[in-house]
């Protein structure tokens, strides 16, 4: 084998072996246990069934699917919402600046997500500091009950996701070349129409894809509610986790993981299309 | 005045992510336990932080697999990223997809996938599990990391190399290794935050056994406010702060 084959060979497949061996296999695993039935002293049986799956729809799962969905949506759209006038803003800062304000966002995306989720709880705990607070000013006279909501959840996922959402859609703004605004300005576009007819529709992409790096971990994300949340406001990942680790019911949890990744795969595959068919618009103009 | 009200939105949102860690910084050196009465300056978190040997040994322990992990990511990824800059091959489209499904897969979905198949492998769970699970989910950020900095520089410069005879290795040593270097270290950094920031898949890999930060923090904010983890908080805070700087430092060099 000549040197160059040997280093090619090397990059490769040692790359593959551990996709496969750690990636693959376990997802088709997990593809796998999810129709099987539930054995109590080995985990699973081996016995086709669907059943795992109707048990999805059955009401006491359904609601929480649905309900860690609805706050997962209300999270996007805030993430959104705040994000990107932000981007927006830095995207159009002086070049020294923009540097120094996107370093601002990526710091607390670096810091210890967990640190962070207990932040919010030493804010919003019966005696945290915004009681406390509200108190002295004397707008509230009894406490708030902030935490242990589904306020203090959706604030909290909020709070850790937000730098998902502005970071793409920065990436996207900053590209939108200068020349055609000024172009729909010479043709008579006001400000209004220049920001609904080009900036929206060229960002898209990166709404896109901040939303979704948004709404995918927004179902997962069990310690935010555990901490923040209470019993009544779980997410998808509370139910996971308490199926392989307390209730030991491996084919349930299995099939509500594959259900989620499914749920994910098609928004991807929206995702996929629209930044598709947007760069073919582009191209035909 | 647009100027003032953009100034102002900026500083909202920043206020807003700063605000959270700003409290827990300025109560870790409150001297009362409560977050509601400042009663005077102190050092005594620390103190009892430092005399936390539980915590201290899940802190090194988590050190060790974050160091580990994001060493050998950083080469596996490394290798990867050159594989896919230089060579065509069957099933690149694949290998791609799969990083892919890895970056984008939920932390939950990896983690239980990874806990059947140790279980089903009967590897137990700690230090090994732990590490074969961070070293997966930092390898696609580590491949793009490096991968887009390949792409960024001059291929002729390869070529070059091999015209005045440098063998395929050397050419990978001396002009691909040198070139990416500040993404390499980048890829390191993040994968090294990564590991010692993950809660999810941790909490499922990892056994009694072997007992780390993230998931002693869980168990100790879960039950209640404790001073010691605003200590806590503001080393670890201040870590960051230093491996972000780095990091941004070494993939603004030089581009």
């Amino acid at each position: 084998m000549t040197e160059k084959n040997r280093l090619r060979s090397l990059s490769i497949l040692l790359i593959s072996v551990w996709l496969v061996l750690f990636v693959l296999i376990p997802n088709l695993m997990i593809l796998v246990l999810s129709i099987l039935t539930r054995d109590e002293s080995q985990f699973y049986r081996w016995e086709y069934t669907w059943e795992n799956y109707q048990r999805l729809f059955d009401p006491v799962y359904l609601q929480v699917f649905l309900h860690s969905l609805w706050m997962a949506v209300v999270t996007t759209l805030l993430c959104l919402l705040l994000a990107y006038p932000f981007a927006y803003f830095v995207a159009q800062a002086p070049k020294r600046w923009r540097n120094l304000l996107l370093l601002l966002v990526i710091i607390p995306f670096w810091t210890n997500s967990l640190i962070r989720t207990y932040a919010i709880k030493v804010i919003l705990g019966t005696k945290g500091l915004l009681n406390t607070v509200l108190l002295e000013l004397g707008l509230i006279e009894t406490p708030l009950r902030l935490l242990y909501t589904e306020t203090a959840v959706i604030l909290g996922l909020t709070y850790l996701l937000l730098p998902f959402m502005i970071l793409p859609l920065f990436a996207v703004l900053e590209k939108i070349d200068p020349n055609l605004n000024e172009a729909a300005a010479d043709l008579g576009a006001n400000a209004w129409k220049r920001f609904w007819r080009i900036t929206v529709p060229l960002s898209l992409p990166g709404v896109i894809a901040g939303s979704l790096m948004v709404l995918l971990p927004a179902l997962g994300m069990f310690y935010i509610s555990d901490i923040l949340g209470g019993a009544k406001n779980l997410v998808v990942g509370n139910i996971i986790k308490s199926q392989f680790l307390d209730a030991r019911d491996w084919p349930f949890g299995s099939a509500a993981s594959v259900t989620l990744t499914v749920v994910m795969a098609l928004m991807l595959f929206a995702y996929y299309r629209v930044s598709r068919n947007q760069n073919r618009e582009l191209i035909d103009r | 005045m647009t100027r003032i009200l953009r100034q102002g939105y900026l500083a909202l949102i920043y206020l807003f992510l700063y605000i959270p860690i700003g409290v827990l910084i300025l109560f870790s050196f409150n001297e009362s336990r409560y977050t509601h009465q400042w009663t005077g300056w102190s050092l005594k978190w620390y103190e009892s932080l430092a005399n936390n040997t539980m915590l201290i040994d899940a802190a090194i322990n988590s050190l060790l697999v974050a160091v580990v992990a994001a060493t050998l990511a950083t080469m596996i990824g490394t290798l990867t990223a050159v594989g896919l800059y230089r060579y065509r091959f069957r099933g690149k489209q694949a290998l791609t997809s799969l990083l892919f499904v890895v970056m984008m897969s939920p932390d939950i979905v990896m983690a239980i996938s990874l806990l059947a198949l140790f279980l089903t492998l009967g590897i137990a769970l700690g230090f090994w599990s732990l590490l074969i699970a961070h070293i997966t989910f930092c390898l696609p950020f580590v491949v793009i990391t490096v991968y887009s900095r390949l792409r960024g520089f001059n291929p002729h410069l390869i070529d070059a190399a091999k015209d005045l005879g440098a063998s395929e290795f050397q050419a990978f040593w001396r002009v691909i290794v040198p070139l990416a270097a500040p993404a390499i270290l980048a890829g390191w950094l993040l994968s090294f935050t990564l590991s010692l920031d993950d809660v999810i898949v941790s909490f499922f890999v990892t056994g009694p056994g072997f007992e780390i930060l993230p998931l002693k923090i869980y168990s100790m904010v879960r039950l209640g406010v404790k001073p010691e983890v605003n200590a806590l908080a503001t080393v670890l805070f201040v870590i960051s702060l230093v491996l972000v700087i780095t990091s941004q430092l070494l993939l603004k060099e030089k581009r």
